[in-house]
């Protein structure tokens, strides 16, 4: 992470208006390899929308996205995510009429996967039910139970939410963008799944993640941006984030509102 | 309000042995129970190349001919709604574009049926996937109707314009040589066509069809182009439109705007709705018991059409699943009565 090299993700005065209103306004940062960065700020402050701005869903009103020095700013979802540049989605969507293994051989079929071979592949792709099914032990599916077999529309929250990161660890990701892997979980999943954010940064998955859950983001995270309607806040390490007052007023109102609140 | 004194029992539903944890996979142990999954696909082969021998003259086996295909154009539309999501009633589409290039390759170079039906079901699958190729990204209910729009769209077309022989057809095309050849030549071809799809629906590529009908922002996700999947998809229905279209024109030895007729479109889906979607062979039953049925509803004259409708309707209503779901869970299960 020093500071010469070109960062691996730059986002560069990233602006989208929704007819009258400005979702993101001018907002910049960069990424280093090998980090994670944590993006907070309350509901519909435009975390998701960056997401989509990155990843090429939507296409932004104005800014630039450059990956590894390229500008990949308005080109189609599956050529961003060709390049590495994976997402998981709020909501998951998974491919719910097929059991959760087969759901990974979808994409280890997509061209990416076929030259990386996978997570861990090495560059060679072997039978994509068996690599599909490696990925979903790796990743806290138990291997000999029935649950990687069963139809995923019977999994419970927990489950799909690893899928939907196992769906991007079947590309070999260089970075993943995290949207909210946290949010509906019970604590013990949680648990369980901040050690696996963990090992995937020590794999050297770079990592953006967009949560809620600022306790335990604040535990994975190397860095904390914060947006408030649409601008960005500030940006420093979660310790520094944490005691802005600024941010405590983004999320709790004013501070008159907070007395009010201790009060009551 | 139960009755204390009757014995209580419920009926109790058990798979057979041989299904395993997920979706397609089995365990098969011993030759009884290789059988179990040889004999149902034996039955449909053996029966369908019998089913020319059986009939009792020229008309029946004419009949069987137009049973297979209505039953490609069916089984294409269920590969293609149930697999890949898109719901196309544009089969009098495939079959005019297909059924128009083969009588123009026969009257203008004399090629012979043999060559005309591969080339027509290539050239016109393409040409049809080109022509779709705008109304992909549409989903649902508007794919649906724009697929409808493009048959009449051509019909009027020919038309209006006088080309390709106008409201009179293209006539004088040849017929196959002999009738046993042609029977069987399109009852082969349905049933390649038929276990070819239903391979093509579980290898790799077919479960990223099959990921495009659930969720195609997470093919997009994943780093795959759905539109380009998509027409892959349309391009593999359109063939196997094209192909029976081909084969309807070198058997009527004609070629009209009647097959851009709706009849086409819409008996495909009825098929597919009374065998059952998503089963694949499921159309061809349906088309085996539509088809005919037409044919013996012929003497009523314009009342066909209300036993027609009633029979759909009685399908629809008490057995919405299909035949052939129905058959598959009751083949796939056994039930007893057990005392509660």
């Amino acid at each position: 992470m020093t500071e010469t090299e070109t960062p691996l993700l730059q986002v560069k005065e990233l602006s989208k208006t929704f007819g009258g209103i400005r979702a993101l306004d001018g907002v910049s940062f960069d990424v280093h390899r090998g980090e994670i960065l944590g993006v907070i700020g309350p509901n519909g402050s435009g975390k998701t929308t960056i997401v989509n701005c990155i990843t090429g869903f939507i296409r932004p009103t104005a800014g630039q996205v450059r990956f590894q020095g390229r500008d990949i700013t308005g080109k189609p979802a599956h050529k961003i995510a060709d390049l590495g540049v994976t997402r998981t989605f709020q909501i998951m969507r998974p491919y719910y009429s097929l059991p959760a293994y087969k759901n990974l051989v979808i994409p280890l079929f997509s061209p990416r996967a076929r030259r990386t071979g996978g997570w861990r592949g090495g560059g060679r792709l072997g039978d994509r039910h068996t690599v599909g099914i490696d990925i979903l032990e790796e990743i806290g599916f138990e291997r000999d139970s029935y649950v990687p077999y069963k139809t995923t529309a019977t999994l419970p929250t927990g489950y799909l939410k690893r899928l939907e990161l196992a769906r991007c660890l079947a590309l070999k990701p260089e970075i993943i963008i995290c949207d909210e892997v946290f949010s509906g979980l019970s604590m013990s999943e949680i648990a369980s799944m901040v050690p696996l954010i963990e090992r995937l940064q020590m794999d050297g998955i770079t990592l953006i993640m967009i949560e809620h859950r600022l306790r335990e983001l604040f535990k994975v995270a190397n860095r904390v941006m914060v947006l408030n309607f649409g601008k960005k806040l500030m940006e420093g390490a979660p310790a520094e984030v944490m005691a802005d007052a600024r941010v405590k007023e983004a999320y709790f109102g004013s501070r008159e509102a907070q007395e009010v609140m201790d009060h009551a | 309000m139960t009755d204390d004194t009757a014995p209580q029992r419920r009926r109790e539903r058990i798979d057979r042995g041989i299904k395993v944890r997920s979706e397609g996979i089995y365990s098969l142990m011993s030759w009884r129970e290789m059988s179990y999954i040889i004999v149902p696909r034996a039955v449909l082969i053996i029966g369908m190349l019998a089913l020319p021998l059986v009939m009792p003259g020229m008309y029946w086996q004419r009949v069987i001919s137009i049973v297979c295909i209505y039953a490609l154009l069916a089984v294409g539309f269920d590969f293609l709604a149930h697999f890949v999501g898109l719901v196309s009633l544009g089969g009098a589409f495939f079959v005019g574009v297909g059924g128009y290039l083969a009588a123009i390759l026969n009257t203008t170079w004399g090629l012979p049926p043999l060559f005309t039906i591969p080339l027509a079901t290539v050239a016109g699958a393409a040409l049809c996937t080109l022509l779709l190729l705008p109304c992909l990204p549409l989903r649902g209910v508007y794919f649906a109707i724009v697929t409808l729009m493009y048959p009449l769209f051509l019909a009027r077309v020919i038309e209006a314009l006088d080309i390709l022989g106008g409201t009179d057809g293209i006539m004088g095309i040849d017929g196959f040589d002999t009738r046993w050849g042609e029977q069987y030549a399109v009852v082969a071809l349905l049933l390649i066509v038929l276990f070819a799809v239903r391979r093509l629906v579980n290898t790799d590529l077919g479960l990223v069809l099959r990921g495009v009908k659930d969720n195609d922002q997470a093919i997009r996700a994943s780093g795959m182009n759905v539109t380009r999947y998509k027409a892959l998809a349309v391009f593999i229905t359109a063939a196997m439109g094209c192909m029976s279209g081909a084969f309807l024109v070198h058997i009527y030895m004609w070629s009209g705007i009647s097959q851009f007729a709706l009849d086409f479109s819409i008996l495909p889906i009825a098929a597919t709705v009374i065998g059952g979607v998503g089963t694949l062979v499921g159309p061809l039953v349906g088309c085996l018991i539509l088809v005919p049925v037409s044919e013996l509803l012929r003497d009523f004259g314009t009342l066909r059409i209300v036993f027609y409708s009633l029979i759909l309707v009685a399908f629809i209503v008490f057995r919405s699943e299909g035949l052939m779901v129905y058959a598959e869970r009751k083949y796939h299960q056994f039930e007893r009565w057990t005392q509660v």
